[in-house]
């Protein structure tokens, strides 16, 4: 039996991204069959999404109120009582698959294999480890199905143009009651979003204060380009949690990526490997971020970022 | 109320680790090794949470080979109370990590299971889901902040989204992400006091874990490398060369 089940990402109204580009993820291993399970309150937007993409063959739809936040208690559960239908379950590597994953696989009883970056046959996989100083091929032993999330930046996004059936199915499992969902507090989505913009402007501690930060919005507004940061600007309060790029943030892979008064911290680098063109501003020419960039500038951000706002 | 933390030896995060000419693992011969960042993030709550007097004893486990318990005497140091070395051949993987913390569980029956959201080597981020998974109690992963009152925990966790709260009760499986804390300097005097804290060692056969089936872990290789870089003279010349690559 070979069929894969893709658990499907989403805030209640749109399919994440990150679910088409694990689709794509889940396209290399040569299965035919490759089904989508969204669990919701309102499952009917997300799954109509989901059943537009190409190479689905079936969206699995499952309508509960306690849904309505993904909490991995909860869903858990739901996704080991589908595992026994499939040969593999995949998840995006994004905080909601990350949390949600392990914990289905511990259910179901195998290990997982986290951040697929490779697919080298239906059971061997690379992946990175050591904050992506060394890459390891794996392979999954027989007796259980392979639980996997896949690394996003890895995976071109799958493209729509597909029609795959709806099917609607029950929840097998009831609500814990020991985990509450209070609130989600975020940017306010104005601005294109870090994992999936084409370019993204990143700013590090260098910028001194979260004023200061200003001009790294206003750069990346005039370029129409995401912002990112180190985490030293993120732990020095400059920017929020979610803008922090590295080993523990997002892991993108946008066309182009600007990295002002960024050090160049491994941690950090492995969070853009796979970024299109890498471009450095650093007052230290012998900073390490320009080992790694395709293009350097030294001297000032203060000086530079005003300058190239004029150029462009 | 007691709490239990999970320390993993792994590479010191300043090392540059290197993959061995042969494919065959990477090199760890002769480099710094130290608790795992994350780890010591959930052991620094886990101490202020019982300096706040809502916990009465922290207990630090590591799992493997003689040499992790010199992370488990780090982990006293820094004030645990003591210690549990669960003797294995090697490092184990997930989700048998997780078989080994809840039989630790069951003897111990914590309030709260600490884990780091991720170890640095193997870079996973699965074992405080699997134990919360097998202990059948809530996880509160990837926390940034913690509240306990009341038999609950009130989480503030960091997600893509940004920053999420939930609440669980307790028992429950916690994991720290880097802001959670920033953990505190061992002092030589503690470490002298460390000495004389309990450690207990029990083998994985006394403790009846079932070791889960491993990956097999095929060949080791290096990162594709980024092709050289350039350097620039000016803005203006980092202007065309970006409208060059067709970039703007
Ligand atoms: C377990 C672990 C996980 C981590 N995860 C991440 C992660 O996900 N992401 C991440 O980013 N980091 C991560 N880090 C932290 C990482 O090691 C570095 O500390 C961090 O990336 C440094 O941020 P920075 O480059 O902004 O600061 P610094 O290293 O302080 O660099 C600032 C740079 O700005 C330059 N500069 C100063 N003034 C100017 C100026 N006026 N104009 C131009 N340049 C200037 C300096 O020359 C310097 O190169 C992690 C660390 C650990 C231990």
């Amino acid at each position: 039996m070979s069929r894969i089940l893709i658990i499907a990402e989403h805030d209640g109204a749109i399919l994440n991204v990150a679910t088409a580009k694990t689709l794509t993820g889940a396209r290399a291993l040569g299965v035919d069959d490759i089904d989508v399970a969204v669990f919701a309150a309102d499952p009917a937007a997300v799954a109509g999404q989901a059943a537009e993409l190409n190479g689905v063959s079936r969206v699995l739809s499952v309508a509960g109120a306690d849904f309505a936040h993904p909490l991995a208690a909860r869903l858990a559960p739901e996704v080991a009582a589908m595992a026994g239908d499939y040969s593999h379950i995949l998840a995006p590597s994004t905080t909601f698959g990350k949390d949600l994953l392990p914990r289905a696989a511990a259910l179901i009883g195998v290990n997982q294999v986290s951040d697929i970056m490779e697919v080298i046959d239906a059971r061997t996989f690379k992946r990175p480890i050591y904050a992506g100083n060394a890459i390891v091929t794996v392979r999954v032993p027989e007796g259980g199905p392979v639980v996997a999330t896949i690394r996003t930046a890895s995976f071109a996004a799958s493209e729509g143009g597909g029609s795959a059936s709806i099917e609607e199915r029950q929840p097998q499992a009831g609500d814990p009651g020991h985990t509450r969902f209070i609130k989600v507090e975020g940017s306010d989505g104005s601005g294109p979003d870090l994992s999936s913009a084409p370019i993204v402007v990143s700013g590090g501690r260098a910028l001194g204060s979260a004023d200061n930060f200003a001009i790294i919005y206003g750069l990346a507004k005039r370029m129409g380009a995401a912002v990112g940061a180190s985490r030293a600007a993120v732990d020095a309060g400059y920017v929020p949690n979610e803008l922090q790029v590295g080993q523990t943030g997002k892991i993108i892979a946008p066309d182009l990526y600007f990295a002002i008064g960024i050090s160049g911290a491994i941690q950090h680098l492995t969070g853009i490997k796979d970024a299109g063109t890498i471009v450095a501003i650093n007052k230290d020419a012998e900073a390490p971020i320009f080992e790694i960039a395709d293009l350097g500038l030294v001297g000032d951000l203060f000086e530079i970022i005003p300058e190239l706002e004029k150029a462009l | 109320m007691k709490i239990l933390v999970a320390l993993k030896r792994v590479v010191d995060y300043n090392v540059r680790v290197r993959v061995k000419s042969d494919g065959s693992g990477v090199e760890t011969d002769g480099v710094k090794m130290s608790i795992n960042p994350f780890d010591e993030i959930a052991l620094e709550e886990a101490l202020r949470i019982k300096e706040r007097g809502q916990a009465e004893e922290v207990i630090v486990c590591s799992m493997g080979g003689a040499d992790v318990q010199q992370q488990l005497r780090t982990g006293l140091a820094m004030g645990a109370d003591r210690a549990i070395h669960v003797e294995t051949a090697g490092a184990v993987q997930p989700l048998t990590a997780a078989r080994i913390l809840l039989k630790l569980i069951e003897k111990e029956q914590p309030g709260i299971a600490f884990l780091g959201k991720q170890a640095i080597d193997d870079d996973c981020n699965q074992t405080g889901q699997m134990l919360a998974a097998l202990w059948d109690r809530p996880q509160a992963t990837f926390a940034s902040k913690v509240d306990i009152s009341e038999g609950k925990a009130t989480v503030k966790r960091e997600v893509d989204a940004g920053l999420e709260t939930i609440e669980v009760d307790l028992p429950a499986v916690l994991t720290s992400d880097l802001r959670l804390n920033e953990p505190r300097f061992v002092k030589l005097p503690d470490i002298m006091k460390a000495k004389r804290k309990p450690l207990d060692t029990i083998g994985l056969n006394e403790l009846g874990v079932e070791a889960a089936a491993e990956l097999e872990s095929i060949s080791f290789e290096p990162p594709p490398k980024r092709g050289g870089g350039k350097m620039v003279e000016s803005v203006g010349q980092l202007v065309s060369e970006l409208k060059n690559k067709g970039l703007l």
